[in-house]
């Protein structure tokens, strides 16, 4: 298996990523703008061009190319499982050189930036395992701006379902204009205070306009976006119909005395993008 | 209105602009966010006058080519992150256009009435649109102390925008408007 080979797939995964936004983020965002008018109108015409320009010239959307984050699956007939996490750090490093990346690792300690997106548990590898022998990987770099407005609520479970939503709805309005909207809010409702983090996380890898599977919660997610849009935060903070694109929940069994609610914001650059590694080491990336 | 505005900006031009109002912008301005605002209220001297360009909260992404800095991607950062610096920034520097986005609080919509400035917004995100606004690189300060994205990066700009004048110097703020409704 070459592994240069596979670094330079995993290269081309990222800058993909940067570059080129999936298809129903983009439909989303033309949807938005048809139906703005003013201000609203403007901050999403300048989106829909900027994207269109990062797509054509190869370069990244946004200066903040975020913390380097994957969501690998493992078919645990790979060959080469004990490799992959070298392959994807040697990648992340080539990257920041090759695109180029904006060097985002800083020691929290000492201030100091590490210049090449390494550092402490980063980039951020989230492993799973499955049957067969492909490795599948999602790059989702994570920007700071959005990240920095997540929360996690440990509520009392007696506020009930009712609560559960008005704590989503009055923390995006809360944050406004901050997580550069119209976003995509991912929430995780359950489990521990990690867990339900890690949901909502992992709930803004569904594409938008793609409800849960689960009509209640699909409900719920139906729900959410029509009363946050009614804040009239709308694009940038500045006013407007258009404050989320898309509510994405997941959820998990809770303790009896918990009732955790991992709020995970995401800016309109909803960065993602796959590819597939084989056992004899070709791949692709879409 | 729409104006199309040549940096540094006097006074009676930056009355001229209200909450709404489209602005242009070219001249020089340079970048500063949370540790940058921090060392040069800090500094009695800084290598720059910033009173004849526009602060820009922003966080480039930048490549160094046969020895001279180019943009590749130059959007906006959260400006709220730097509420706690700006009323002083802004008197201590003379800072009358502030460009950012997301909003700003009541200590620097105060300090924009106080000392006639206003903050603009622009679009988040957009960074490789804002980049081909950028003609120049004119300069980097604190560059190996603190990193790409924390220096003061100095850009010579032509037509910067559009930017949505979001808080102007009557105290009038586009974030404060929507909050109340």
């Amino acid at each position: 298996m070459d592994q240069e080979h596979i670094k330079k797939g995993i290269v081309e995964l990222i800058q993909k990523a940067e570059t080129d936004l999936p298809s129903d983020i983009v439909n989303a965002l033309k949807n938005a703008h048809e139906i703005e008018t003013g201000i609203a109108k403007i901050q999403l015409e300048a989106i829909l061009k900027n994207i269109e320009l990062a797509k054509e010239t190869k370069r990244p959307m946004c200066q903040d190319t975020g913390i380097q984050t994957f969501f690998v699956t493992v078919g645990i007939g790979f060959p080469k499982i004990l490799e992959l996490k070298t392959l994807i750090e040697d990648a992340v490093k080539i990257a920041t050189i090759q695109i180029p990346l904006r060097p985002n690792t800083v020691n929290p300690l000492t201030g100091l930036n590490h210049k090449d997106n390494i550092g402490a548990y980063i980039p951020y590898v989230n492993w799973e395992f499955t049957n067969g022998s492909d490795v599948l990987i999602t790059a989702f770099p994570k920007g700071g701006g959005s990240e920095n407005m997540s929360k996690l609520g440990m509520l009392k479970p007696g506020v009930g379902l009712d609560g559960v939503k008005n704590f989503i709805v009055d923390e995006i309005i809360k944050v406004g204009g901050n997580p550069c909207p119209p976003t995509i809010v991912g929430v995780g409702i359950g489990g521990g205070a990690d867990l339900a983090l890690k949901l909502g996380k992992k709930a803004l890898l569904r594409p938008v306009g793609v409800h849960s599977k689960d009509n209640k919660i699909a409900e719920i997610e139906t729900e959410l976006i029509k009363r946050i849009n009614k804040s009239n935060i709308g694009p940038m903070g500045l006013g407007g119909k258009t404050t989320v694109l898309d509510v994405h929940i997941e959820m998990a069994h809770r303790h009896p005395a918990s009732l955790p609610v991992g709020i995970v914001v995401q800016c309109w650059a909803n960065r993602r993008a796959h590819m597939i590694i084989h056992k004899d080491g070709n791949w692709e990336v879409k | 209105m729409e104006y199309h505005y040549t940096l540094p900006v006097d006074k009676e031009k930056i009355k001229k602009l209200k909450v709404g109002d489209i602005l242009y912008l070219t001249g020089k301005i340079f970048t500063a966010r949370d540790e940058t605002h921090h060392i040069m209220l800090e500094k009695d001297k800084v290598p720059f006058d910033p009173s004849e360009m526009a602060l820009f909260h922003c966080g480039p992404l930048m490549k160094k080519d046969k020895g001279h800095w180019h943009v590749i991607s130059a959007g906006p950062t959260t400006s709220s992150r730097m509420e706690i610096f700006e009323d002083e920034f802004i008197k201590k520097f003379g800072t009358n256009i502030i460009i950012g986005k997301g909003g700003m609080g009541e200590r620097t919509e105060n300090a924009l009435q106080k000392y006639t400035g206003v903050y603009v917004a622009y679009t988040g995100g957009a960074g490789a649109l804002a980049a081909d606004k950028i003609e120049e690189v004119l300069g980097v300060y604190w560059l190996e102390e603190l990193g790409m994205p924390e220096a003061a990066w100095i850009f010579k700009v032509k037509e910067f925008g559009p930017l949505i004048v979001a808080i102007d110097s009557y105290g009038e703020s586009i974030y404060k408007k929507l909050k109340k409704r």
